[in-house]
């Protein structure tokens, strides 16, 4: 941050992207030079861009299109969208034309599950497509047309939000209303007002806010960070994208109020790759809280203080939701998550005290101020004040953003969004529970929640559904519905491939682990699994849970274990008799590679 | 000048500094905590996970833990101790292991702790995953396939001035330590020795450098007399009346194991007191003639007519014994995993050293049994009930063992005894 280009690693990734967005790879002879600058050797360097799918080092294309791969998106019609384009460009997925014009790749969510089918060319989005509406984009392309010209503004779908006086987040706001309030309160005053509004992170680990606010200034630092985290990977999440779409001051403002309380100085938006459409309109509005003396030099507040935010990229990681591989991310290298010995709020960025807040979290810091405590206090539940944001998607008539009081039944929710015939639904996107009918009438809450560990005790859903039955729900708001129809191992299968492409790799519990469970579902999907199979999955579920390092792993199995233990029978039906064979053996399988090489050599010499 | 503080281990009541990491803390009162990743005080890496614990209730790396006052650690309950074992068994199906060929066995964390834990097989099936073997670099040679991913080497082999030598590259199950060719030519080479001995396993070995020690005499070969052997206590099947019915055969094996089998001498008579043999090339008898109480398999699968007989032995045989490390994790034969089939036949039929010039046919016909994409451990073909690492097992052990099954007597395998791959 502000230091010298080619001496602080934290400019690396900028550089990187400027070279891939540039060329559209990063050559080996980049490679040479940034690491010389960098003082890195040339593997560490790889090191650094094999990690993120973004970067690349063989030609993309010039234009590059990325589709996603996610559940709700196959379900929408991607296969029919991949299929147009692999025709419209004579290329299959995954390759790039001969003459290096067009790419077509896949990548996971990229947050536009309410408009899907949709992709990505050169990071522009486009939504709601059709066949031909593919072949008309490849054709202007190719006619000189820039992505830019072409693309959608992906729509802000808001489809509902308590009365006016009891919204938080959509209502209308005026720039810098709130920002009046640092001239009356201390620093510790607006922590001990966060700490009453019991706000909790909103990524999804709902860690209380001020706590992490008074950690963070408790800790003497002449440098102290404030990190927006807006890279949502989670899939079918897209409430961060709708945010700073519709009111990114607020995330702007409660970065400010963050910095004032644990008096920091510096602060990033880590934007993830997928939204850096939005980076020039946020450009913009940081200059002009710059311009109004918001950002910079003495702001005006009871006890003037420094702090500016700049913009950092992320380049295509799950993994780097997680605050400690963010924070490494945001270093320059891997995005391996830390080993827990210290908290951000300890050591973070550049082993200095840090603040990782969500861009929910951090936009309800000055409606809340604005609103007042008691106000904010009489919203939503006891446990969990306030409103929460969904992305809902799948299959339901009014997928969008919905912006709920805590508090109503997940019965009354799915009416709201018209859930046809609902069957399943995955609650916090992939890294959570799988809900069936056992939990419709929980409510949507942080009241009366469990102890991590007692999840899955039950032996079947009846009794599920008995000691569950007042337990709150609280996820990080992705919120994908599935009918009847839909089958629930393709889903879950999907969920498996993505945590094994998003895995890190540093821990061999998460790494191997999960790629092990896919193997599993592959084995019930092909219809080779027995009981045991079944008994393994739990176990060794069990065992990635309890050693994995960080919440990727420990949350990678919870969607497969919620939906053995609600829909027994679906897996019931997969399975078939114990024999003292492992029918996945397929001796054909294991010889075709065999049969195909003397039949080959047998042509080449006849 | 630290604090003192109270902090229970398994229940043991110890005064210890607060801020001490909890390996060291645990040792110093003589509690074990296995570790892999960990060989320094100082940032500990946490990549392994075997010293998983259990602090106040919550799952986390012992290595990473700072004494605290008030703190109640579990380290060896049941759950933990079983975790420890099943990270252990995934590395190995995680990698190609093959320790009766390894530079390092001996010198080994990973297969020290594989002895202590009682480890036989691996509840996974193989990975199989296409591994590479540098041997570009000057002085050292990066045998991937060992590789554990522990990260020791890329948080602490620098070059002088300051270059990393290894790093990550890639992600998820394609992570993988890549060496720098340019920094490693930096090295000296005690300082490539170093790396060497740094590595847990036999991932970084430095040529010419590699068979120093003898085995035998090697760091781990002297180690774990006093460490309680493993009681299995699964039931076992109880005696019939007569004689036990023994078959055995050797699939992608050298018969070694079978060779070891002899190596009983007079105790043989006992035996023979007590089973008989059928198909078995102890007795030449080609094809089963009545079902037998015990199977016993050497060598893993390469080809389809080991399939078969592998299969054909299921059916006839009441409890499968695999024995030996061919038969459990591929051993020798489940090298040529590394190397592309169609490699493997032109290496062998058309371009070896010891083909006629112009050989230009790979045999293929309906008679001759198909080679497999890979070889395979017998468990992954068929199900086994048990088995007796080592290449070879010594007689002594097979026949404790099988003599333990048969009898329906409950047998622990001591450390010792597996100490000969």
């Amino acid at each position: 941050m502000g230091a010298e280009k080619g001496t602080d690693r934290s400019t690396l990734m900028d550089i990187l992207w400027d070279v891939q967005r540039r060329k559209r790879y990063i050559s080996e002879d980049d490679i040479g030079k940034i690491g010389q600058a960098f003082n890195m050797s040339k593997t560490e360097l790889e090191g650094v861009i094999t990690f993120y799918h973004f970067f690349s080092t063989t030609n993309r294309g010039k234009y590059t299109i990325y589709l996603n791969d996610s559940i709700v998106a196959n379900q929408s019609g991607r296969k029919a969208i991949q299929r147009a384009f692999e025709e419209a460009l004579g290329i299959k997925l995954g390759h790039v034309t001969p003459d290096n014009m067009f790419g077509l790749y896949r990548t996971p969510c990229i947050g536009l599950s309410d408009q899907e089918p949709s992709c990505l060319i050169n990071f522009k989005p486009f939504t709601n497509l059709t066949r031909d509406r593919v072949f008309e984009i490849v054709t202007e392309l190719k006619s000189g047309k820039r992505p830019s010209e072409l693309c959608d503004i992906p729509k802000s779908i808001i489809h509902y939000t308590p009365a006016e006086e009891r919204t938080v987040f959509f209502k209308p706001y005026r720039q810098f209303s709130s920002l009046s309030i640092l001239n009356t309160y201390s620093p510790e005053e607006i922590i001990d007002l966060v700490k009453k509004s019991k706000l909790t992170g909103r990524g999804g680990a709902f860690f209380p806010t001020g706590l992490k606010w008074e950690f963070c200034r408790n800790n003497p630092s002449e440098i102290k960070y404030i990190i927006c985290n807006a890279d949502e990977g989670e899939p079918g999440t897209f409430k961060d994208r709708v945010l700073m779409e519709e009111h990114p001051e607020l995330m702007i403002e409660g970065m400010i109020f963050a910095a004032y309380a644990v008096g920091a100085s510096e602060g990033a938006i880590y934007l993830r790759a997928e939204y850096m459409y939005l980076r020039d309109r946020l450009e913009e509005l940081l200059s002009k809280y710059r311009s109004q003396g918001y950002l910079g030099k003495g702001i005006k507040a009871k006890t003037p203080f420094d702090f500016d935010v700049y913009i950092h990229m992320g380049a295509g990681a799950y993994v780097c939701g997680e605050e400690t591989a963010l924070i490494h991310s945001m270093e320059g290298k891997r995005g391996e998550p830390g080993t827990r010995e210290f908290f951000p709020v300890e050591k973070g960025f550049n082993d200095r005290p840090t603040i990782v807040n969500n861009v929910e979290t951090l936009c309800a810091v000055p409606r809340i101020l604005e609103m007042g405590i008691s106000k904010y206090l009489s919203l939503g539940t006891k446990a969990t004040p306030g409103t929460k944001l969904f992305s809902v998607s799948g299959d339901c008539s009014k997928p969008g953003m919905y912006e709920i009081e805590w508090g109503m039944k997940l019965r009354d929710f799915l009416d709201l969004i018209g859930a046809e015939d609902p069957c399943f639904i995955l609650f916090n996107g992939f890294a959570g529970e799988c809900l069936s009918e056992a939990d419709f009438d929980r409510e949507i809450s942080g009241e009366n929640l469990l102890a991590e560990h007692m999840q899955f005790r039950f032996k079947d859903p009846l009794e599920y559904a008995r000691k569950m039955g007042g337990i709150g729900l609280r996820s990080g708001g992705s919120f994908m519905v599935f009918n009847k129809q839909r089958d629930l191992l393709k889903i879950l299968k999907n969920v498996a491939d993505f945590f094994v492409a998003e895995s890190c790799g540093i821990c061999v519990p998460c790494r191997t682990g999960n790629f092990l469970l896919n193997k599993k579902i592959d084995k019930l999907i092909l219809g080779h699994a027995e009981q045991q199979d079944l008994d393994e999955i739990k176990e060794w579920s069990n065992i990635i849970k309890i050693t994995s390092r960080c919440g990727l792993g420990k949350m990678s199995s919870t969607a497969l274990n919620h939906a053995m233990l609600k829909f027994p029978e679906v897996f019931e039906k997969r399975i078939s008799a114990n024999t003292d064979f492992n029918k996945s053996f397929s001796l054909e399988g294991a010889t075709a590679d065999y049969d195909r090489i003397i039949n080959e050599m047998t042509l080449d010499y006849d | 000048m630290t604090d003192k503080v109270n902090i229970s281990i398994d229940g043991r009541h110890i005064v210890t500094e607060a801020g001490k990491n909890l390996v060291t803390v645990a040792k110093e009162h003589g509690v074990y905590i296995p570790t892999l990743c960990y060989f320094r005080n100082l940032n500990p890496l946490g990549t392994c996970r075997i010293c998983t614990v259990r602090v106040n209730g919550k799952d986390t790396t012992g290595c990473t833990v700072k004494a605290a006052g008030g703190m109640e650690i579990e380290v060896n309950t049941p759950d933990l101790l079983e975790n420890r074992k099943a990270i252990i068994e995934m590395l190995y199906a995680e990698g190609n292991h093959f320790c009766p060929t390894c530079e390092k066995s001996g010198n080994c964390e990973m297969q020290n702790h594989a002895y202590d834990m009682g480890l036989t097989v691996t509840r996974y099936p193989q990975v199989f995953s296409a591994k590479n073997v540098d041997f570009t670099p000057k002085r050292m040679i990066m045998e991937s396939n060992r590789c554990i991913l522990c990260k020791r080497c890329v948080e602490e082999v620098k070059t002088r001035d300051g270059y990393d030598v290894f790093s990550f590259v890639q992600r998820g199950v394609k992570t993988r330590v890549q060496i720098d060719y340019e920094q490693e030519e930096k090295l000296s080479e005690a300082e490539a020795i170093r790396a060497m001995n740094l590595c847990p396993v036999g991932a970084i070995l430095v040529k010419g450098m590699i068979q120093e020690q003898p085995f035998g005499e090697r760091k781990y070969d002297l180690l774990g007399k006093d460490i309680k052997p493993v009681v299995r206590n699964e039931s076992l099947r109880k005696a019939d009346s007569g004689k036990y019915i023994i078959g055995t055969t050797s699939l992608a094996g050298c018969f070694g194991c079978h060779m070891s089998l002899l190596d009983i001498d007079t105790d043989l008579l006992d035996i023979v007191e007590l089973a008989e043999f059928n198909k078995s090339p102890l007795t030449d008898i080609k094809k089963f003639t009545k079902q037998c109480h015990i199977g016993l398999i050497e060598g893993g699968c390469s080809n389809s007519e080991n399939v078969h007989v592998l299969k054909e032995f299921r059916k006839k045989c009441d409890i499968l014994v695999a024995f030996g490390e061919c038969a459990i994790m591929g051993g020798i034969p489940a090298m040529r995993n590394f190397v592309p089939l169609q490699e493997c036949l032109e290496e062998a039929y058309l371009n070896g050293i010891t083909t006629e010039i112009g050989a230009h046919v790979v045999p293929g016909h309906e008679d001759i049994p198909k080679m497999l994409n890979n070889v395979y451990p017998c468990n992954e073909v068929v199900k086994i009930d048990y088995y007796i690492p080592g290449c070879p097992p010594s007689a002594q052990h097979i026949w404790k063992v099988v003599k333990s099954i048969l009898l329906g007597e409950e047998f622990s395998i001591a450390h010792d005894e597996f100490k000969y791959d």
